[in-house]
């Protein structure tokens, strides 16, 4: 607890500290939401969580701290996700387990419940999406329930808040009273190797903080931790033999010679016999569920995938279409706050750092709000309906080809938002091989930092009209070009077998008004503040290296010549001269010019060499770079304002495509290779990382600058 | 024996046994696909490379290789 806590909450004794579980895509992070005013990331498929968060709150007189835990279908721990909440209930400090279950799918639900149940910890059922239930007829007993397994059950919804309080209530209840006492009852043969093993630990007055009977159960089902445990208590001599020979009992009884398939089976049989007793299905269920019908056409053998392009082709369509529609507005703005700003400024240089370097900066990153909003929306609705694992499903096949996991769809997506979240949801990656793949892949898939300057460039050399597919043409080649990275990598680097794939596929549901709004609008200010901070000091450092040192000789003898001229054309140009001039001899130009050859057989000037090397801080920065060396160099232009124009007229068509590709390929930026070397476990994949981006991006650059010369 | 990769669309099937081991048998039971489970075949993708099966009320997308690990009988 830090010290802030602290001085909040002097009363320790109220404090309560609640691990949320359940199975993946029951709303544990909608829940959490809707009890503080935390905006915990909430989707429609599993694996939305992949890390544990925590969030504090307070409830009359208690002090809740929740921790937001990945959900598993079973305590087990194949994906990192998985092992992440296995490992925060057996080794973590709490005091209570929530344990989240889907109401409409009950029986399923009970299995990670029974579960918990064999812990030693204070647990409470929130029977969640109660409003769904209700919906689809289905009634639970929760009090009869609560009877049955002996642990308090309570009927939830995270979308209604309905029962939220009696929910904390409970918690906070269960928090004062003793442990309880499940009642998970199995077949009477196990029960009669658990009496026999209870019976036997309770001769030797076995020390435990869990039940014997709980010890029992984990024996039996051979758990690990229990096993570590007595292996070295002198009763373990004794106590091998008994529990071989029920295992083989057990077996038997089952038919089957895996000890952990015959308790699966037992605890559904439980579940069945919960759910049969608690259950009421009012209507008669449909012989297709709207899920199933709508699926029969968004997963359809033949249509499934031209129907996901078209979506796909829509969004950036969309994307420019409508986004574009504002940017006249937001430039003018600039413009405006520029000039008003300016004439309060007496000093030249301040002037200038803060019009040509800040605004200028600022303003062309801001410029492309509307797009990237229009985006975010697009993967906000991709993620809250449950399109999304239609997709992964649609597209396992290929993905399969190219050596890639199914699942491997969902970090892919969520790149296409932001890297960061994407090499973490890559946890959601069964093995390790796979889930390095797709972090080196991940790259390929655009960012929505990089949809500026495809906006920007894709608006400069074509007709609005043609705009939008352009952007979808260069969103579809970057992923294809990671396919075949991904192909190359898995032949040479990451060799291997391939894992399985089974994946849940949610039911589809519209998400509401304020889910995407909420979702959207973090992103969105994540976005801005970006903009108001790190690239606004990047503009800064940009202008300040782009107008020193000044060189007064070259400007004198300038001014002199301008001052001759009588004709007003020959001045604009001797002033563009001028500036031009200075810019090549400010700092930032010699980094261009030192750089320059290594970029110019892709057909870059120094000022696009310098933009790149800035875009590995981040992608924003090619666009506030090119934003302040163009309002820079064009100060006396009034014709060409726009950074668009600009564009179209300083840079050749050839150029403008290998510029693009390269923007595509290499490095995300500065965050997310730090994540990246996080998540892949060691610094050398960054090495590898960066070396493989970059040689890639050169060659495809090259081919691309001369292919396009060539057509031309 | 027939295995859930020679089912057709919509054809429904009790699981029988899963011929298979270690990590995979845990996973496919972790999701309700074990023995003496009820099972509908929904969608095949092209080339019944994937396939969408329904066990309770959940739907679960899995591979045909892995499909044919699992043995069904008709219900
Ligand atoms: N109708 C309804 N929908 C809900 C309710 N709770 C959650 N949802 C929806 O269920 C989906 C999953 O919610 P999440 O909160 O992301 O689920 P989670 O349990 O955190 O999932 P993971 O992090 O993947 O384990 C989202 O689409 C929510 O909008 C509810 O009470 N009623
Ligand atoms: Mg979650």
């Amino acid at each position: 607890m830090s010290s802030e806590d602290a001085k909040v909450c002097p009363i320790t004794a109220n404090h309560i500290k609640v691990a949320l579980v359940g199975q993946p895509n029951v709303g544990k992070s909608m829940l959490i939401n809707s009890v503080s005013n935390a905006h915990l990331h909430v989707g429609n498929f599993s694996g939305v969580t992949v890390d544990k968060t925590e969030v504090l709150f307070d409830y009359k007189n208690y002090h809740f701290t929740v921790v937001d835990l990945p959900g598993t279908y079973a305590l087990t721990d194949y994906t990192i996700e998985e092992r992440v909440t296995n490992e925060y209930l057996c080794t973590e400090d709490y005091d209570i387990i929530i344990n989240v279950v889907d109401s409409t799918n009950l029986e399923k639900n009970l299995q990670l419940t029974s579960e918990l149940l064999t812990m030693s910890k204070k647990v409470v059922i929130a029977l969640n999406m109660s409003d769904e239930a209700e919906k689809e007829g289905i009634k639970i007993n929760a009090e009869y329930m609560t009877e049955l397994i002996g642990v308090p059950c309570i009927k939830v919804s995270a979308a209604t808040k309905e029962g939220i309080e009696e929910l904390i209530e409970a918690v906070a209840i269960k928090h004062e009273t003793s442990k309880n006492r499940p009642k998970l009852v199995f077949s009477e043969s196990v029960e009669e190797e658990i009496a026999q093993l209870v019976w036997y630990l309770d001769k030797h007055k076995y020390n435990s903080t869990n039940s014997y009977r709980n010890v029992a159960i984990n024996l039996l089902k051979g758990n690990k931790k229990t096993y570590a445990k007595l292996h070295d208590e002198p009763i373990w001599i004794e106590l091998q033999p008994i529990l071989i020979e029920a295992t083989k009992h057990i077996e038997l009884h089952h038919d089957s010679d895996d000890i952990k398939e015959a308790f699966a089976e037992e605890y559904a049989a439980f579940n069945r016999g919960i759910a049969a007793e608690v259950l009421k299905q009012k209507k008669v269920e449909e012989k297709k569920t709207l899920t199933e019908k709508i699926d029969s056409i968004l997963i359809h053998p033949i249509f499934g995938i031209p129907i996901f392009l078209f979506f796909m082709w829509s969004l950036f369509q969309l994307t420019f279409v409508i986004g574009n529609i504002p940017m006249d507005y937001i430039s003018m703005f600039f413009t405006w706050f520029g000039d008003t700003i300016g004439a309060t400024i007496g000093n030249d240089d301040i002037r200038s750092l803060v019009v040509d370097g800040v605004i200028a900066g600022v303003g062309a990153v801001v410029l492309f709000v509307p797009n990237i909003i229009i985006l975010f929306v697009g993967i906000a609705l991709l993620e809250g309906t449950g399109y999304m694992s239609r997709v992964a499903f649609l597209l396992d096949g290929f993905f399969h080809k190219f050596g890639l996991h199914g699942q491997s769809f969902i970090p892919l997506v969520t790149g296409f938002g932001c890297s960061i979240p994407a090499y973490m949801s890559a946890r959601i990656l069964k093995n390790d091989r796979d889930r390095l793949l797709t972090l080196f892949i991940i790259g390929f898939m655009s960012c929505g930092a990089r949809l500026p300057v495809y906006v920007l460039f894709s608006g400069a050399f074509f007709a609005p009209d043609m705009a939008g597919n352009v952007l979808f043409a260069i969103y579809i080649s970057g992923a294809m070009l990671g396919l075949i990275a991904a192909k190359v990598l898995k032949l040479t680097a990451f060799k291997g077998k391939d894992e399985p794939f089974v994946m849940e596929m949610p039911k589809y549901r519209l998400p509401t008004f304020k889910l995407i709004w909420h979702t959207v609008l973090t992103k969105t200010m994540m976005y801005l503040k970006k903009a108001g901070t790190f690239i606004a000091g990047a503009a800064m450092l940009i202008w300040f290296l782009s107008n020193y040192p000044h060189n007064i000789d070259l400007t004198k003898s300038y001014e002199t010549k301008i001052e001759k001229t009588q004709d007003v054309r020959e001045k604009n140009i001797l002033k563009n001269q001028l500036s031009e001039t200075q810019l090549e001899q400010s700092y930032l130009g010699r980094i261009g010019k030192f750089s320059e050859p290594l970029f110019a057989p892709l057909g870059f000037d120094w000022k696009m060499s310098v933009a790149l090397q800035a875009g590995i801080a981040a992608k924003e920065v090619v666009v506030s770079t090119l934003g302040v060396l163009y309002a820079l160099g064009n100060d006396v232009d009034q014709n060409s304002n726009s950074l668009m124009g600009a564009i179209s007229k300083n840079i050749s068509f050839p150029s403008a495509v290998a510029f693009i590709v390269v923007i595509m390929i290499y490095l995300p930026c500065f965050a997310a290779s730090i994540v990246f070397t996080r998540e892949a476990g060691h610094i050398k994949y960054f090495f590898y990382l960066f070396a493989f981006t970059s040689i890639v991006a050169y060659v495809m650059a090259f081919i691309a600058y001369n292919v396009t010369s060539f057509l031309l | 024996m027939k295995t859930l990769l020679d089912c057709h669309k919509d054809c429904k099937v009790r699981i029988v046994k899963l011929n298979t081991g270690g990590e995979l048998k845990q996973r496919l039971i972790s999701f309700g696909i074990m023995k003496g489970a009820e099972v509908e075949v929904l969608e095949h993708a092209p080339a019944k490379s994937t396939i969408e099966i329904k066990v309770g009320k959940m739907r679960i997308a899995l591979r045909g290789e892995e499909a044919k690990f699992i043995d069904v009988e008709k219900i």
